[in-house]
């Protein structure tokens, strides 16, 4: 039998997981990186995407709102800001976000304010991430 | 002496006074309990963001970063304050904003403050305020503390600060906590020192070193900020809960000697109708 990656993931709010996987698919900024077993030493920092927990053919998958994953001798641990099952994502509040950082979008085009912008646009991306893994 | 009416209604007014204290001392030990889990929930996160940066210190052979250095360059000094927004809670307010003041003395200072009473303070002896923020001490995220800590990175980095300090209370247990001044910014490197356990040399940055700090340093900020909001909202209720404690007690000792009072004095009452009825009769004879 092989050796299973140690994972855990943790967000301000709580442990988020805790526990064992055959490999782990992290989105760095770099692109997306699989974890396996017996990885070397590695520190990287995250992007906005999924957080992919393959274990013996069965995927779950999670939103990772950002942060930092670090890979030593006792395995894999996900430092992240936010973090979500599926089943946890508010759909509509993510459908309200979306509608309004587009709207803001569209002004901000206008006003050319840059931080707005640039707000607005993370606040899309996150709420496409997460309406993204609930349709799934 | 006071009539039996007034001492009844003394009665009642304490007796209602007694049941709200009561249960606000029932309501901050629930929610206690739920904020002492949030502060467990919180100290996982900010113990790996620390580490992070104490084996990139190791592994770069001490730390060269803008955010960080030991020696404060001016007087210019940013205070966040984090205070609750609700009073009855005993010294907890008071005891904070004292704190901050001590460590106000002598610097030119801007404030963040969170919670009403903060504000009110500060207001009061007309200090600079760059940011205050009220009505999220009892339900607030990490993006909150994000967002403050964000503004208190643009001072530091803009020159407009020369220092960051968080004041915030210290939870000792659910009777005792103190108020306690920390540094955050310039990060004191020497802090990290001793945090690892191993050091792992051979570990690779994406996309460097310098990066993953870069990345790291301002969400360090952000943890503490967090870390302390949430054990100011342990303190605050905890504080709640003992001074609501007590109010109960004394409530409770003003009831006994007031009704011991009442009975006297509705006896001396009965005693005076009595002797009153006697000596009439004795007169009819």
């Amino acid at each position: 039998m092989a050796n299973k990656l140690k994972l855990r993931v943790v967000t301000p709010a709580k442990d988020f997981f805790n526990g064992e996987c055959d490999m782990a698919v992290l989105k760095t900024i770099d692109g997306d990186t699989g974890i396996l077993y017996g990885h070397q030493p590695l520190t990287t920092v995250l992007d906005l995407g999924y957080l992919r927990i393959i274990d013996n053919n069965n995927e779950k998958r999670s939103t990772m709102l950002g942060g930092f994953a670090k890979v030593n001798s006792e395995g894999l641990t996900i430092i992240s800001e936010a973090a979500e099952w599926a089943d946890e994502i508010d759909v509509q509040r993510a459908l309200e976000s979306k509608k309004r950082a587009e709207q803001r979008l569209e002004q901000g085009g206008k006003d050319n304010d840059e931080v707005d912008v640039l707000r607005a646009e993370a606040s899309l991306k996150r709420a496409l991430l997460r309406l993204g893994l609930a349709e799934k | 002496m006071a009539s039996m009416r007034d001492i009844k209604r003394r009665i009642k007014s304490v007796n209602s006074t007694r049941q709200i204290t009561k249960a606000m001392n029932l309501v901050a030990s629930s929610k206690l309990n739920k904020a002492k889990q949030r502060l467990e929930g919180t100290k996982p996160y900010a113990q790996e963001t620390r580490k992070v940066i104490a084996e990139i210190g190791a592994a770069m052979g001490g730390i060269s970063h803008p955010l960080f250095g030991n020696e404060i360059k001016g007087n210019k000094a940013l205070i966040i304050v984090i205070s609750g927004d609700k009073g009855l809670c005993g010294g907890y307010n008071s005891s904070v904003c004292k704190e901050a003041q001590s460590l106000a003395d002598g610097k030119e200072v801007k404030l963040i403050t969170v919670g009403l009473k903060g504000r009110e303070y500060f207001k009061r002896r007309n200090f600079t305020f760059d940011k205050s923020v009220v009505g999220i001490s009892e339900r607030f995220d990490y993006n909150d503390a994000a967002a403050i800590g964000a503004r208190a990175l643009k001072l530091f980095e803009d020159g407009e600060v020369d220092s960051v300090y968080l004041v915030y209370t210290r939870f000792i247990s659910s009777i005792s906590s103190t108020p306690k001044a920390i540094r955050l910014l310039p990060v004191d490197a020497e802090e990290f020192k001793g945090e690892i356990e191993e050091t792992t040399s051979l570990t690779l940055y994406e996309p460097s070193e310098e990066e993953v700090l870069d990345y790291v340093v301002p969400k360090y900020v952000n943890t503490v900020i967090y870390g302390g909001m949430v054990e100011s909202s342990v303190c605050e209720l905890g504080a709640r809960m003992a001074a609501m404690d007590a109010a109960t007690d004394n409530a409770e000792e003003m009831l006994d000697s007031l009704n011991l009072l009442y009975n006297r004095v509705r006896q001396g009452a009965i005693t005076q109708e009595i002797t009153e009825i006697v000596s009439g009769s004795n007169a009819l004879e």
